[in-house]
């Protein structure tokens, strides 16, 4: 009895699990170096961001964007760019940044500092109409967001609570649309805006998403859950269909209306393909065809594109931080379509 | 009695008001899905310049695509593509999974990192990945130098990888057609996977949470050892978890478009055509300058054809294995 006991204890929870020693700092080492190859390549992007364009080519890379400085006597200090070294003779070429001007000077003339340059973001920003991206990436995911909120809501009460003939076919219709990839209905989908007159528009980029298949497939599962005597009662008392949609129905499912606006926010902020069909001029282009572009036309100015990469995705990163539960959840079932 | 009437009135739904609720969700799905998916279909049998349709050509489009050499390298660049991301984001993601699934000190921070590149768009990671694969003065090469190798071109190097590593084992002939993949769809393959894993994580860790305790404790009482308690009860138990992430992560592969628009070229697609997979070529014949939208719909039926009879695998397998 008691052997039993102790070997239930020990191993509740159990799982396929590791416990001591070696085999710990293994579980440990493995999800560390995971961690690194994740955070490297963001890590990378913000230091190239703050780095001058001469900080860019030397080598080896300095991990911390870093000036180099000599003495300009009285305690001034000349920011310089290192143009070369000779090791050999312990010897530093430098170029002064204000005055362009070239000396020789001895290795440990030259004092390291860190020196962040801020000014690349608003170079960059400055570069290309990002303001107006951001705008248009905003308005876009309002509008597409609250689209798919009243839309998705309405449809998945009909499919949920409303008895009419072909009720279940139509919805399984309707879920079979999803598994279809966008690829596939691209070209006839820019025909169509093509003959309503919608390329290069706001409607492109908003009515076309604000039906979302598989929030009202979401949506109709929890509706289903509602227990139809609450239903029953309410009509009883005089509540109409849509007062009840509205004031028992979506209060009840909360968590799923959040759950749809977080990936319907993150799929519309990130979505490339489309944009980059049915856009062509900057007044309507969202921001992800905008950085495309950029990058593009930057070419070599890596800094640049690094500061303009690191502020377009730094609202989703910071709200991914504020709310990383919720996201990971609504992402996580958004790709749960089987 | 009245409320009785009342009741009964609202209770048998009638259709008009269904229909009213139907009607917004219901014209944008007939409009901008149901339509373009019948009439892709349609198209690919005419002649479609600069978004005006202009003849009808039977299979001509279809006779053109499958004699074209790009089509069928695009494809095949896919394919590889597709088998280079699927089995190591799966073991990757499965491994991290495991080790998570281990009663770790801070779980919630190992997953959001993990998870954060999911929430990152792919435009800006596929820059900054560009940049690290830089041959001159990227981050990779300068690992590579540090660790005592030489560099390489990754994203500008055309060669196969079969044929690299046998030119740097010092074979001076290698045949053309077992070449493998070039690097540069190397380099675009690790940046997919490093996106896409913590996403294959999170679900791997939720099918792993779902396999009820009893099972493993059963086995340990049965004195089964790690690996014994893994391949007998854990894989088994995971495997609809398995089979939909495998299915989930192929579909989405078979689309890949933004890594590839932004990472590779100029030209896209580049170097030497090595990374033009079938999205992309569908785009280029469809919406570059004298594109055919007729042709570029052939195109798109192969692809939906492809991802359909995968579903459609995935359905049979899965009702199969479902209940194990």
């Amino acid at each position: 009895m008691e052997s039993t006991a102790t070997l239930k204890d020990r191993d509740l929870n159990a799982g396929f699990r590791l416990r001591r020693g070696a085999g710990r700092f293994g579980v440990y080492a493995g999800l560390w170096v995971g961690i690194i190859v994740m955070i490297v390549p963001f890590f990378w992007m913000m230091s190239t961001s703050l780095k001058s364009p001469i900080e860019i080519l030397e080598f080896p890379p300095t991990w911390i964007p870093t000036g180099h400085y000599v003495s300009a006597g009285e305690g001034t200090w000349d920011e310089v760019y290192v143009v070369s070294r000779d090791e050999r003779a312990g010897s530093v070429t430098v170029r002064r940044v204000e005055s362009g001007a070239e000396s020789v000077v001895a290795e440990d003339q030259v004092k390291d500092r860190i020196r962040l340059r801020f000014g690349n973001y608003i170079e960059a920003w400055n570069q290309a109409p990002f303001a107006r991206y951001y705008f248009n990436t905003i308005f876009v995911t309002l509008f597409v967001v609250a689209g798919v909120l009243v839309t998705s809501s309405l449809a998945a009460y009909a499919f949920a609570r409303m008895k009419f003939r072909g009720r279940d076919n139509l919805f399984v219709v309707f879920l079979s649309m999803m598994m279809v990839p966008q690829p596939v209905y691209i070209v006839p989908s820019y025909i169509i805006l093509v003959k309503l007159g919608w390329v290069n528009t706001y409607q492109a980029l908003i009515i076309p998403w604000i039906a979302h298949i598989f929030s009202i497939f979401l949506l109709r599962q929890h509706f289903k859950t509602i227990p139809n005597d609450l239903y029953d009662a309410a009509i009883i008392d005089g509540c109409s269909r849509f007062a009840f949609l509205w004031r028992i129905m979506l209060p009840l499912s909360k968590a799923v209306l959040v759950a749809v606006v977080i990936f319907t926010i993150v799929g519309t902020w990130n979505s490339f393909l489309w944009p980059l069909v049915m856009t062509n001029t900057p007044d309507v282009r969202p921001l992800q065809v905008g950085l495309a572009r950029f990058s593009q036309e930057q070419g070599t100015n890596h800094e640049l594109m690094m500061a303009a990469a690191a502020f377009s995705i730094a609202p989703l990163i910071v709200a991914y931080f504020f709310a990383q539960k919720q996201i990971i959840q609504s992402l996580a079932t958004s790709g749960m379509k089987s | 009695m009245t409320w009785l009437g009342n009741l009964k009135r609202k209770k048998i739904m009638d259709p008009l008001t269904a229909v009213l609720y139907l009607v917004p969700a219901g014209v944008i799905v007939v409009v901008f899905r149901m339509i373009p998916i019948g009439s892709a279909f349609i198209l690919s049998f005419f002649d479609v310049k600069m978004g005006r349709i202009r003849g009808f050509v039977g299979l001509a489009q279809y006779a053109r695509l499958f004699q074209d050499p790009t089509f069928w390298s695009s494809l095949g660049t896919t394919a590889y593509y597709v088998v280079g991301v699927v089995p190591l984001s799966l073991f990757l993601s499965l491994l991290a999974a495991v080790l998570l699934n281990q009663k770790i000190r801070g779980l919630g921070f190992y997953r959001t990192v993990y998870f954060l590149p999911v929430v990152t768009s792919l435009v800006a990671v596929s820059m900054v990945w560009k940049w690290i694969f830089h041959p001159r003065l990227g981050l990779l090469n300068y690992f590579l130098g540090f660790l005592g190798g030489g560099s390489l071109q990754w994203l500008e190097e055309p060669r196969g990888i079969f044929e690299m590593a046998a030119g740097a084992m010092g074979w001076s002939w290698w045949p053309a057609g077992l070449a493998g993949p070039s690097l540069a769809l190397i380099a675009v393959i690790v940046v997919a996977i490093w996106r896409g894993i913590g996403y294959n994580i999170v679900i791997f860790l939720a099918g792993l949470q779902n396999i009820p305790d009893q099972y493993y404790e059963a086995a340990r009482i049965d004195g089964a050892n790690p690996r014994q308690v893994f391949w007998r009860v854990t894989w088994p138990l995971l495997s609809p978890t398995t089979f939909y992430v495998l299915l989930s992560t192929t579909i989405v592969s078979f689309q890949v478009f933004t890594q590839i628009y932004l990472m590779t070229g100029p030209p896209v697609g580049g170097p030497m055509g090595t990374t033009k997979v079938i999205v992309y070529y569908l785009f280029e014949k469809g919406f570059d300058a004298g594109g055919n939208m007729g042709y570029a719909s052939a195109v798109a039926l192969v692809l939906f054809l492809i991802i359909l009879s995968l579903t459609l695998f995935q359905r049979r397998v899965v009702e199969r294995r479902v209940y194990y």
